[in-house]
């Protein structure tokens, strides 16, 4: 019972968070949700067998990609943004209908689906382990880790282009390229 | 132990969330992060499911979902960058042209 109660709590706090992100005024607290929100995650990898998924989300998502985010927040100084309905004004009312219909349905296919009805058995010893996970990931998806470096390559020299560009434009309006 | 449906379940709500907020807020970054949100739930029943079938190869599309999920956040935010310059705003609504 001791890890339904874990569950049941970190999930609470998920829910909370994702609510939180939902409804905060302030961009900087939908951050920090998100950051909760991703911990709340983590620590359900660890009771679903992934330590080694529990520690890159803490390092990579919460740590590198959501200060990027912050940093993006604060240097735009897009804290607050005035939240009034938009110019649609029935946009919010359908996007909760289409929500509720969307979260329904989900949950009609989830429960009625009998494979995910069983109990989880203790997995077996060494089961997402970082060695097991870097065994796979070496030998049985090599090719496309091969192929993730390239598009992290592809994306930092993409950033790195569009931020120039931007900039090289605002200051020189004929856009030579002289250097 | 916790049976498998409800983490799915779990998942099926955090993406639900996520789904609403980006048709919910105007702020580009919160969409932005809404988005991430939807990738964890994912990423929440792929390790559900690894656990379930005791295949590894869930817990490495995680692992792939998450450096997309990087490379996606580096390339938008730099767009947000960009035409905050001259938008000089992060509201959705004022980016309604293709022309910057």
């Amino acid at each position: 019972m001791g890890l339904m109660t874990v569950f049941i709590l970190t999930g609470a706090v998920a829910i909370a968070a994702a609510l939180g992100l939902l409804f905060a005024r302030n961009a900087v607290y939908a951050v920090l949700f998100l950051v909760l929100n991703m911990f709340a995650l983590a620590v359900l990898y660890l009771l679903l067998g992934a330590p080694f998924i529990a520690m890159v989300q803490i390092v990579v998502y919460a740590g590198a990609i959501m200060v990027l985010f912050l940093f993006v927040v604060m240097l735009l100084g897009a804290e607050e943004l005035k939240e009034d309905g938009g110019p649609i004004g029935w946009q919010r009312p359908l996007a909760l209908v289409l929500g509720v219909v969307l979260l329904a349905e989900l949950a009609y296919f989830v429960f009625a689906a009998s494979a995910t009805k069983a109990r989880l058995l203790p997995s077996p010893d060494g089961f997402g382990d970082p060695h097991a996970v870097g065994l796979t990931l070496f030998q049985k998806y090599l090719l496309p880790f091969e192929v993730t470096s390239v598009l992290l390559l592809v994306a930092m020299v993409g950033a790195i282009v569009l931020v120039r560009n931007g900039k090289r434009t605002a200051d020189e309006p004929t856009g030579s390229d002289a250097d | 132990m916790v049976p498998t449906s409800f983490y799915i379940f779990l998942a099926a709500l955090l993406f639900t969330i996520g789904a609403v907020a980006v048709l919910f807020r105007r702020n580009t970054l919160v969409i932005y992060m809404a988005v991430e949100l939807m990738l964890n739930a994912a990423n929440l029943a792929f390790v559900a499911f690894a656990r379930q079938f005791e295949a590894l190869d869930g817990q490495l599309f995680v692992f792939f979902v998450m450096t997309v999920a990087a490379a996606e956040v580096a390339v938008g935010l730099a767009l947000i960058v960009t035409i905050f310059r001259t938008k000089h705003s992060v509201d959705i609504d004022t980016m309604r042209e293709l022309k910057g």
